[in-house]
């Protein structure tokens, strides 16, 4: 029965994990970045609902509904105004730079990030206090924490939202187009530097949606963002490069893979248990769970 | 005299060290055919590439339609009415054939406030027979010879005025390739200017009104297509 518990956790803790790696997962699948302030974004939006938003008064829902269309601000100014040119003629020519000039440049906005945070709220452990953190219900006999219900609920929510509005819109084709082929895109009229912005707006703004449930569901601190980046790269490597759907399951295998060995071998082996998935992937399956099957 | 929908004059376009194009001059009149022929490596893409914007390290004067169009991005020069059916037709393989329509059907009427584009996807299926059972299939699932229809048709949804076709017939059968100048027949007897690269000497001469021959990024020949005796053009492409 324990093992069952823990097993659906696991899974449930998947959906938060899965959420994490997917904005990871747009940013490299539309633009061949990988985004190394990430993790740091996700805490920002914590940050701001936790130290802004609620102290005050703005109700814990209402205030989520405001750090997801400011996140995508956020990640829309960002890339504007800083990644962009780290790109270099990468939007005009299919040649860029390289993959080094925006991995250093993203890492640059990381650690400002962190110490913005550092310095403005301190190094002090937080949280969101909620009625949810505490509150559990059990079904068949299972018990699981309420929390744990919504970030999957959540993060399942938010994976069907991206694939209809990726499949069924006329920017979700562009994004799409833009993705497959950046020269090719622009011939039919698509303006790369709009795309770029907003492939990096909806990143961050599922970066804001994983900052909210991160305040929920565990305590957070200036430097957690690393830790997070880290989740986010081992579940979109787990899940396939480029493939939502993929990078989902692999939050889900991931933190399953986390709750399964704190269960067996003891608490303190719980992410040893999940590298070394990452591991075995790596090694076994390197193009990952469900890769990008277009070229 | 009438000034041409597009005039090329003294362009010059480099990779780095190598000029791919050194000094090119040629006009187009509206509505005409222009057949751009040429060995492999004799500029003809990089040409092209040049006029649509995708290649920004061109100098010299390119007109098209009144106003200077080097140096605008390739995003832009679509909206004022170019548009490349590139080398290898660039299928856009995560979408379906009908959604490779309709990412250029929707940029081009994002550009005009939402105006109907002249041409509609449905024009492009009845030009195109083939292609309509097909239209839910992923754009990497369909043959060479409907890949190339499906390209024609994506970028007649722009709404061109002038459309540059490189390689229209490379690697299709002669079967496909007569369906497809058919409806490049009927794509100029809508209005619409071409300029094409063709390797097919005798399908260029007869297609076109005027012809350019390239050679090492220069203009060998060029003049009027009819009457042109094929040693000509033999003498030219070969230099």
């Amino acid at each position: 029965m324990q093992l069952v518990e823990t097993l659906i956790n696991g899974c449930l803790l998947g959906g938060l994990y899965g959420l994490i790696g997917l904005g990871l997962s747009i940013n490299f699948g539309t633009m061949r970045v990988v985004h190394l302030a990430h993790g740091d974004l996700i805490v920002l939006a914590a940050y701001f609902l936790v130290v802004v938003l609620v102290p005050a008064g703005i109700p814990p829902l209402a205030a989520a509904a405001i750090v997801v269309p400011v996140m995508f601000g956020v990640g829309f100014a960002l890339q504007h105004l800083i990644v962009q040119h780290s790109l270099g003629r990468q939007l005009d020519r299919a040649l860029g730079r390289g993959v080094l000039p925006p991995l250093i440049v993203t890492f640059g906005v990381s650690i400002v990030l962190q110490n913005v945070l550092l310095h403005y709220a301190t190094a002090d452990a937080r949280t969101l206090q909620s009625s949810l953190a505490s509150s559990g219900v059990t079904l068949g006999g299972v018990a699981i924490p309420t929390v744990r219900l919504v970030d999957f609920a959540v993060g399942l929510g938010s994976l069907g939202l991206l694939l209809l509005g990726l499949g069924r819109t006329a920017l979700g084709r562009a994004l799409r187009a833009t993705s497959d082929d950046l020269d090719t895109a622009r011939l039919v009229g698509i303006d790369p530097r709009r795309m770029y912005g907003v492939a990096a707006g909806i990143s961050a703004a599922t970066g804001g949606v994983a900052g909210v449930l991160l305040a929920a569901t565990s305590t957070f601190y200036p430097s957690t963002g690393s830790e997070v980046l880290l989740v986010a790269f081992e579940v979109v490597v787990v899940g396939g490069l480029g493939s939502l759907v993929g990078t989902f399951l692999g939050g889900l295998l991931l933190a399953s893979a986390q709750l399964l060995g704190a269960h067996f071998l003891g608490p303190s082996y719980g992410q040893l248990t999940a590298h070394a998935v990452v591991l075995a992937i790596l090694v076994f399956r390197p193009q990952g769970l469900l890769p990008r099957t277009a070229p | 005299m009438t000034e041409p929908l597009l005039r090329v004059a003294g362009l010059v376009a480099s990779y780095g060290q190598l000029q791919a194009v050194r000094g090119v001059s040629f006009e187009v009149g509206a509505g005409e055919a222009l057949a751009v022929i040429g060995e492999n490596g004799a500029g003809k893409t990089t040409l092209f590439h040049s006029l649509c914007g995708l290649h920004d390290a061109a100098t010299g004067e390119v007109v098209f339609g009144g106003e200077p169009l080097l140096g605008a991005p390739a995003h832009r020069i679509v909206r004022r009415g170019i548009a490349l059916v590139p080398e290898g037709r660039r299928i856009f393989p995560s979408l379906t054939v009908d959604e490779n329509l309709r990412v250029a059907e929707d940029q081009h009427r994002r550009a005009r406030g939402g105006a109907a584009p002249r041409w509609t996807r449905d024009r492009v299926y009845q030009l195109f027979p083939d292609l309509g059972p097909a239209s839910r299939r992923g754009g990497h699932q369909i043959s060479g010879g409907q890949q190339q229809m499906l390209a024609i048709g994506r970028a007649l949804l722009s709404g061109p005025r002038l459309l540059l076709l490189d390689e229209v017939s490379l690697g299709l059968s002669p079967a496909v390739v007569k369906i497809l100048y058919q409806a490049l027949a009927r794509i100029r007897a809508d209005g619409v200017t071409l300029v094409f690269v063709e390797q097919d000497v005798h399908r260029a001469l007869a297609f076109s009104d005027h012809l350019v021959c390239l050679h090492k990024g220069t203009v060998r020949l060029s003049g009027a297509s009819r009457g042109r005796s094929l040693d000509d053009v033999r003498r030219a492409y070969f230099g």
